[in-house]
């Protein structure tokens, strides 16, 4: 279990703000930081692992103080075995894929390597210096590289931002496959409501330096009144009128989906806002297409 | 021709290069990652050779290494070190002379790095050194070519300090550059060609070889 209550008096673009984080983790869980830019989402990631020193507060993980103001307390980053997937990747250059593996593995256990190639699939790719890998597969090395180490907390500082839609969702799939198999305690740094119903088990809404509400996904983001059979997470690209009803234009993730609806219920929509499409009645009709 | 003073040269060059990598890789680390407030003064500390002239720093040597005064006297009879007129001498004037040719480079390549780098392998467990000897050094090479080539070159081109500090003692202190100033004096013009041209083709080749090499021309034998 991580019980996190920390301060820092961080510099943003709006001035001075005060981050003051304080929540309690439960071990294995999957968990997204969820909020603008600038609210201290990095900062949090950063502080736990170590690299960033609060300027008050405790950080207990299974019992263990690694930071306490108090106490004077502060374990070094070396010592906290934390998983950290950067958003710069930070492959070492000078180092093959598989280099870049068990150097982060170290003097420790390598039998999670073999395993892990297999999960992301970088097989091919083994023997490849960073430079020559693209986007994606750098962020495959990266997650295998974090994941390998056996760590207490995997951290993941918006790692799928940089991709484009089809690789994202591969990557998800990577993730939720690492995460039914090593159990680790996960902590996801996201923008992408879609991405966080599908990996999260908890939310926190980040805002101005603060935890404002948290969750599960579904509390968060899905009006829980409807309980569709379909439900998608897309966003509003057109609203037009037709005689006396509107269609409404979706992008439910690379598909463009229309939706047809009343004067009533398009009258909070913006185009650009989020929106669930969700239908209850009706026989979906399934084609194998591959 | 007498190869002494050429042999000489190559010898100072290569021990002072040797040693001033070093001390200039903990040095330009600490500057990399100080927060401290003495950083701006020991960094212009070590750029002050590069615009003080040579002889000024020979002169101050000059004083404080001789016998004659207390400084000087200590380091003679407590260690036995005559840095006056010495090879050993030289070499201590040359490393601080040409301190700022590898501290800069190596300085900057260690900037340039990502942070990330740094942290991600630190978050490995790895300590400080286990990161800058697999990580961090193998990715500035080409700061490090830089950095030993520069501080070689410049040590063999040095003039003034050594002819303050180190006089004209063959075998001992009679480094080409001095050789060439004796052989002119002696209006010897032949031998100060010798010792000029091949001076002139050497320096050209050396920094020719990294300008390749960091330029992306020689790339098979640098990756």
């Amino acid at each position: 279990m991580i019980h996190l209550d920390i301060q820092k008096r961080l510099q943003s673009a709006e001035g001075e703000m005060n981050l003051h984080i304080k929540c309690d983790i439960q071990q294995g869980q999957f968990i997204t930081l969820y909020g603008e830019s600038g609210v201290g989402k990095t900062s949090t990631l950063r502080m736990l692992a170590g690299l960033m020193q609060p300027d008050a507060g405790q950080i207990i993980v299974n019992n263990k103080s690694w930071f306490d103001q108090d106490k004077k307390i502060n374990i070094k980053s070396q010592l906290r075995n934390i998983g950290f997937v950067f958003q710069d990747y930070a492959l070492f250059p000078n180092m093959t894929v598989k280099e870049n593996l068990h150097y982060a593995t170290g003097k420790r256990d390598k039998s999670a390597i073999a395993q892990v190639i297999d999960i992301v699939e970088l097989g091919e790719l083994q023997d490849r210096k960073p430079d020559t890998l693209s986007g994606g597969q750098k962020q495959r090395v990266a997650l295998a590289r974090a994941v390998v180490q056996q760590p207490e907390i995997l951290l993941l500082d918006e790692p799928l931002s940089a991709l484009d839609l089809s690789k994202r969702l591969k990557l998800q799939d990577y993730l939720l496959k690492i995460h039914s198999e090593f159990k680790l305690t996960t902590l996801l740094i996201s923008h992408d409501i879609a991405e966080i119903i599908k990996l999260s088990d908890q939310v926190f809404v980040l805002e101005k330096g603060q935890i404002k509400r948290s969750g599960s996904p579904e509390q968060i983001f899905i009006n829980t009144e409807i309980s569709g059979k379909f439900k998608f997470i897309g966003e509003v690209l057109q609203i037009q009128k037709e005689d006396i009803i509107y269609v409404i234009t979706v992008l439910i993730q690379n598909n463009i989906v229309k939706v047809i609806g009343q004067e009533s219920e398009i009258r909070d929509l913006h185009i650009g806002d989020k929106v669930m499409v969700a239908s209850k009645a009706f026989n979906p009709l399934i084609y194998k297409i591959e | 021709m007498d190869w002494q003073p050429l042999i000489l040269t190559f010898q100072l060059a290569f021990v002072v290069t040797v040693l001033l990598f070093f001390i200039s890789l903990p040095l330009s680390y600490w500057l990399v990652n100080t927060k401290s407030r003495l950083k701006p003064i020991i960094e212009t500390l070590v750029s002050m050779p590069l615009v003080l002239p040579p002889t000024v720093l020979g002169f101050y040597f000059l004083i404080a290494f001789s016998p004659g005064n207390a400084f000087g006297a200590w380091l003679n009879e407590a260690l036995g070190l005559k840095l006056v007129f010495s090879f050993t001498g030289l070499v201590i004037a040359s490393l601080i002379y040409s301190l700022p040719f590898m501290v800069h480079p190596l300085q900057s390549g260690l900037a340039n790095l990502p942070r990330s780098l740094t942290e991600a392998s630190s978050l490995m467990g790895k300590s400080s050194l286990s990161t800058l000897y697999n990580v961090l050094l193998p990715n500035m090479k080409a700061s490090l070519l830089t950095g030993v080539v520069l501080a070689f070159a410049h040590t063999v081109g040095e003039f003034g300090v050594v002819l303050m500090i180190g006089g004209n003692i063959p075998g001992q202190t009679k480094v080409a550059s001095i050789a060439i100033y004796d052989e002119v004096e002696a209006m010897n013009y032949a031998a100060a060609h010798m010792y000029s041209i091949i001076l002139f083709v050497l320096t050209f080749c050396i920094l020719l070889i990294v300008y390749l090499i960091n330029g992306g021309y020689i790339k098979k034998i640098w990756t």
